[in-house]
């Protein structure tokens, strides 16, 4: 009834019991893993979905009087939203308006003169992009803004 | 009448053959529960058991109306607040329904922490019942997404963040629920289905054990209770007597329920813009705001970590000590069961604490 089974040293007995008691499980690990392979592929999305058909090099938001000195937009950069502003100096900056805290949507705030982001509080300076209050551990990623033809242009930084 | 009460008898004896339904109460009347000062805390799974009913029910009518479309899901929801009749109630009822099933949830969980309810032989069912909390947070956080109102938007926003900051698999299991790499359709599509499908089966079959647990230990008894010689401990039969003044503070939460609902109904913010910004003042859920508020607080960096995931860590591994406190409190030290009570306080003042502060705020 019972099998032998050795090793190079050590022989010991397999009973049938032992035998189902080991197959079973093993069997059934690997068909959880057979079943839950396909389910777990068929969720997984495609790199880039939703991204890959909205990703744009170069956005023209209008003509520059759109944006004002001392204020600041939002805008859509493909699939990214994103922010400009205009400094007193006459100056434009724009950055992908995505929090580096969590990932909310950041805004320019004309009373404190800063991009604000409204979901836990961080702050960064609208002419740099550079953190500088609040949780936000980096700067926002900058984009490149030039005016053409009385025209904002906004690319890829 | 000779005649129909031979045939209720009929009917009696044909469905006690098939049912056994004398075992079942018989069962049912040995069951008894223990009168003490905290007896009302045992009144606390009863209602979650009821709001759960009314969850499924209210669930079940806003899905003939609502289309889970990022076109379509917002003013789904308009239609049913303004122009089915009743819609605004059931939606109401739904919403309002859900945020009182978590608060009586917590009610439901620190009583029993309190009562040391965990102890042998209940570490399973006091487990299963933290699994039915985070499940019924899941249902919270999914269904938040539902309306697609730019509140709920970013409240998703900033869940899935905080999920792919854990270390591993966080970005992998952020991606999966966001079907891709920003939040769209297939992130709504998906919580749609989480929601009405796989939490609800999830639910049921972790209740079921949850529920017959409780049937196989009885009711926990308090230790002040336990100390008590036998002829001074009295019990009430559960059956009928606890089950009927179950039925009637069923009754008056529901009543409750009804009358908030009525009184102020729940209403709906503008239509999510996902590259519009995050909108004023926005606040997850008040289950969720001790947590937010925590986050608020927590530097850039701490040391070689990045804040946020500081943050979550900590929160974490401090709510951990709930699953952790069966093992570690098992009623046979004074010192380790006043270190628990301690850490259920501490635990129970820093979320109210917190949330009171990030409702503020």
């Amino acid at each position: 009834m019972n099998e032998q089974v050795c090793s190079q040293k050590k022989c010991r007995n397999l009973s049938r019991a032992d035998f189902l008691g080991l197959a079973v499980p093993t069997f059934a690990a690997f068909w959880t893993m057979m079943a839950g392979y396909p389910i777990y592929r068929y969720l997984l999305p495609k790199p880039g979905e939703g991204e890959a058909q909205s990703k744009v090099g170069s956005v023209t938001l209008g003509a520059v009087g759109e944006v004002p000195a001392g204020t600041g937009k939002n805008f859509r950069f493909g699939s990214t939203p994103a922010i400009i502003t205009h400094t007193e100096d006459g100056e434009f900056h724009a950055f992908k308006a995505i929090c580096t805290h969590l990932g909310c949507t950041v805004q320019f705030r004309e009373d404190t003169d800063q991009i604000w982001c409204a979901c836990h509080g961080g702050c960064y300076d609208p002419t740099s992009g550079k953190n500088i209050a609040g949780p936000p551990p980096k700067p926002l990623e900058p984009l490149k803004v030039a005016v053409v033809d009385g025209k904002i242009v906004v690319s890829q930084g | 009448m000779t005649s129909e009460s031979s045939r209720i008898t009929g009917l009696r004896a044909w469905l006690e053959t098939r049912l056994r339904l004398s075992e079942g109460l018989k069962l049912a009347e040995k069951k008894e529960v223990p009168i003490h000062k905290h007896s009302v805390w045992y009144y606390m799974g009863g209602i979650a058991l009821m709001l759960l009913l009314v969850q499924f029910a209210s669930g079940i009518l806003l899905m003939v109306y609502y289309i889970p479309g990022i076109e379509s899901a917002h003013a789904c929801i308009l239609k049913i607040n303004s122009q089915v009749d009743f819609g605004w109630f059931f939606r109401s009822l739904h919403s309002w329904g859900a945020n009182f099933l978590i608060l009586v949830l917590f009610a439901h969980l620190f009583s029993c922490y309190f009562m040391k309810a965990y102890r042998k032989p209940r570490e399973i069912t006091w487990i299963s019942g933290l699994l039915l909390l985070g499940i019924s947070m899941a249902f919270g956080f999914t269904g938040y997404l539902l309306p697609w109102d730019d509140v709920s938007f970013f409240a998703t926003k900033i869940g899935l963040d905080i999920a792919s900051k854990m270390p591993v698999i966080g970005e992998h299991l952020a991606s999966l629920l966001r079907g891709g790499d920003a939040i769209g359709q297939a992130t709504l599509s998906r919580f749609f289905m989480i929601h009405v499908a796989a939490l609800p089966v999830l639910l049921l079959a972790l209740l079921g054990g949850h529920l017959l647990l409780v049937q196989v230990h009885g009711m926990s008894e308090p230790e002040s209770f336990k100390k008590l010689e036998t002829e001074k401990k009295s019990y009430e039969k559960f059956f009928p007597n606890f089950l009927l003044k179950d039925v009637l503070v069923w009754l008056l939460a529901l009543n409750a329920l009804a009358a908030l609902v009525t009184l102020s109904p729940w209403g709906i913010g503008p239509e999510a813009d996902p590259f519009g910004p995050a909108p004023l003042g926005i606040k997850p859920e008040w289950y969720f705001l001790a947590e937010f508020q925590f986050l608020k607080l927590v530097p850039a960096k701490l040391g070689p970590l990045e804040g946020e995931l500081a943050g979550i860590a900590f929160m974490l591994l401090f709510a951990l000590g709930l699953v952790a406190a069966p093992f570690y409190d098992k009623g046979d030290s004074k010192l380790k069961s006043r270190i628990a009570t301690i850490y259920g306080v501490l635990l129970l003042l820093g979320m109210i604490i917190f949330t009171v502060w990030g409702a503020f705020s």
